[in-house]
């Protein structure tokens, strides 16, 4: 792949990026450019756009299970931590009552389920994200600025099998886009 | 950048914007550029530009900071007897403020979790700054059982943590449930809250005229780009959320009234309370949310984004659930004398024509009695009366907590124990002291992050695009 980044001016290259000026451009364009072959692309867009993650490929989300399991770790931790507090470490014999009395357990238990759930989507949005990011290469393009305003953008990347410079550049001309722009890394 | 900021033009140009009416979320004419400049416009207008009224209110608000300031440290010298709490009446003002501040938190979490769920589309201009009232709401209400604590500083003998002592906190208590709930509430409406604003920071940071702000709202986005995968990552994740505030809004009164419902004096040991507390919750934060929005959209000419749609909306469910808060009120009158309990129905009697039955005739004024006149539509859509109502059911709800924790305690089973209750004045200035202490919370938010959801703003215009074309045809035609 080096002899087609030394055409390009820049050391390297994070991909080849097509502006849009709406959405649903930008998304009969990625869906050509899925079924031209390209796989490694990413769309950014100032809103959420229904269908676009799948139409660049995208498959499977893993937030709802991550959040299912943070759910049953606050469930089983705070009613096993409960049980623990009140039977074991500090068990009260208040006039012979039973020390499990777990039906008393149950408001912390589903406080804690709440709690380590939302925590967990929290970090869903942050860690599957990749964030906090302070750099990322398609800020170099400066149209990118509108991105989160009023402008949808497509990127190929350059990990891309299929991706030659000048080819996919052509090809995103073709996408009847606004303004195609090399992106350094 | 170079644009300039359209709430400024409305100001040097004296523009009025207009309401589109009951109709729409959305007046005409905008796109996604537009409905991003006003709103951010807000935020970037210089302070020369500031509203007079902005400076005053939070001029006034801080003084009332400094009153809370003042009474704080008298009480952190002097104890708790300061306060006109005393037996049988131990719990006064503390607990009283405690439940009316929480309570107004619930209606944000309702409007960003519920209205979500069942797909409100008006929710969409409010919520944000409905969850930033939830925020300071529950920061207020925080305050006030750690205050009421003895020896505050020790309030974190309240969690569960290692101590030398080997000593642990009761968890079969609902005083200790409290702690759990509001804690959970108060961190899960902050993630919520938070998530919501990644991606409006990163169009501030993107669009913030000066380098300083763009790097403060930079941080603060945490290099959001809006790609694709991460927005189909983002969505299921608010959604989740959206699921789980739900029961969580739920618990979190339903918890409160167990402070009272688990416990024996007449007039609390009874089974309506979760419910009904959860209904006077939603009742007192929908009046707040008016109370709040309608200046608001006024002071910043958002006529257009928070629209009469947006306020007879809340005005209605204000009404509804006002009517199941009657319904509370009447069942509790029914159990009294149902229950044939002498001193269930000596309470409610008490309650009624006892020394403090004037608070018992005003909370019935003011919560059943006057909100009945929104069922006029002319009344529902005169700014000044919805505004008013909804101040007099705040006034109303802080009475109807006055009415349970005070009529019930100072007169229980025995009548040698009974007892009066005032509050004194370092009661008084530590609730003026919080309404302060939100009021400036609530300032400084508009003056600094965007009061309204840009992007699901955004949202509604990408799917109202066909609506609005036909819309514009029709008006040529």
């Amino acid at each position: 792949m080096s002899e087609h980044v030394a055409l390009q001016e820049f050391s390297s290259i994070h991909g080849a990026m097509v502006e849009f000026s709406s959405p649903d451009d930008l998304m009969i364009a990625a869906h050509q450019a899925y079924s031209s072959g390209y796989r490694r692309m990413d769309a950014y867009t100032p809103m959420p756009i229904e269908g676009l993650a799948e139409a660049i490929g995208y498959k499977k989300n893993y937030v709802a299970l991550a959040v299912l399991i943070g759910a049953l770790t606050g469930a089983t931790g705070g009613f096993c931590f409960l049980e623990w507090i009140s039977g074991v470490a500090y068990a009260l014999n208040v006039g012979g009552r039973p020390l499990n009395s777990w039906p008393a357990f149950i408001p912390i238990t589903f406080e804690c389920t709440i709690l380590f759930s939302a925590i967990t989507s929290l970090l869903c949005v942050l860690l599957m994200n990749g964030l906090p990011k302070p750099y990322h290469p398609v800020f170099n393009v400066p149209a990118f600025a509108r991105a989160s305003t009023d402008r949808f953008f497509l990127c190929i990347e350059s990990t891309d099998p299929k991706f030659r410079v000048e080819e996919t550049v052509d090809f995103l001309r073709g996408l009847g886009g606004n303004e195609v722009s090399v992106v350094p890394a | 950048m170079a644009t300039k900021n359209p709430e400024q033009q409305i100001l040097d140009q004296g523009l009025v914007v207009k309401d589109p009416g009951p109709n729409e979320i959305i007046g005409p004419g905008h796109d996604y550029k537009t409905v991003t400049d006003r709103i951010s416009g807000v935020v970037y207008l210089p302070w020369k530009s500031t509203p007079k009224r902005w400076f005053v209110g939070a001029f006034l608000s801080f003084l009332l900071v400094n009153v809370l300031a003042v009474a704080v440290c008298y009480l952190f010298l002097r104890g708790v007897g300061i306060w006109g709490i005393n037996i049988p009446v131990a719990w006064g003002f503390a607990i009283i403020n405690f439940v009316w501040w929480i309570g107004i938190g619930h209606a944000g979490t309702l409007i960003s979790a519920v209205l979500f769920l069942v797909k409100q589309d008006w929710r969409t201009s409010i919520n944000r700054f409905s969850e930033a009232m939830t925020l300071f709401a529950v920061a207020c209400a925080g305050m006030f059982p750690i205050l009421h604590l003895g020896r505050p500083w020790l309030f974190y003998w309240l969690l569960p943590y290692p101590n030398s002592m080997w000593l642990w906190p009761q968890p079969r208590s609902p005083l200790e449930w409290d702690v759990f709930a509001v804690s959970t509430y108060g961190l899960t409406s902050l993630i919520f809250w938070y998530i919501g604003l990644i991606p409006d920071l990163a169009t501030m940071r993107d669009t913030a005229p000066q380098i300083w702000l763009q790097r403060v709202y930079g941080a603060m986005a945490l290099g959001w780009r809006g790609s694709a995968i991460h927005w189909h990552r983002y969505q299921k994740a608010y959604l989740l959320l959206a699921g789980l505030a739900t029961p969580l809004v739920l618990s979190v009164h339903t918890i409160v009234s167990f402070d009272f419902a688990v416990s024996q004096p007449p007039g609390w040991h009874t089974t309506i309370f979760p419910p009904y507390f959860v209904a006077g919750a939603v009742y007192s934060g929908f009046a707040m949310v008016l109370t709040l929005m309608i200046p608001l959209r006024s002071w910043y000419h958002l006529q257009d984004l928070i629209t009469m749609r947006h306020i007879e909306a809340a005005s209605k469910l204000m009404l509804g659930v006002g009517l199941i808060v009657a319904y509370g009120y009447g069942l509790e009158a029914f159990f009294a004398w149902y229950s044939g309990d002498k001193y269930e129905s000596f309470m409610y009697y008490n309650r009624v024509f006892g020394p403090y039955g004037y608070t018992y005739a005003l909370l019935i004024l003011c919560n059943i009695l006057l909100p009945q006149l929104l069922w006029i539509e002319k009344v529902r859509y005169n700014l000044l009366m919805v505004w008013l109502l909804s101040i007099v059911i705040n006034i109303g709800m802080w009475l109807e907590r006055f009415v349970i924790v005070v009529t019930s305690l100072h007169r229980d089973f025995l009548p040698s124990s009974w007892g009066m209750y005032a509050p004194t004045k370092w009661d008084w200035m530590t609730y003026a002291g919080t309404i302060g202490f939100f009021m400036l919370l609530i300032f400084l938010f508009v003056r600094a992050l965007p009061a309204i959801s840009i992007f699901e703003v955004r949202e509604e215009i990408h799917k109202g695009h066909e609506h609005g074309e036909k819309a514009l045809e029709g008006a040529t035609v």
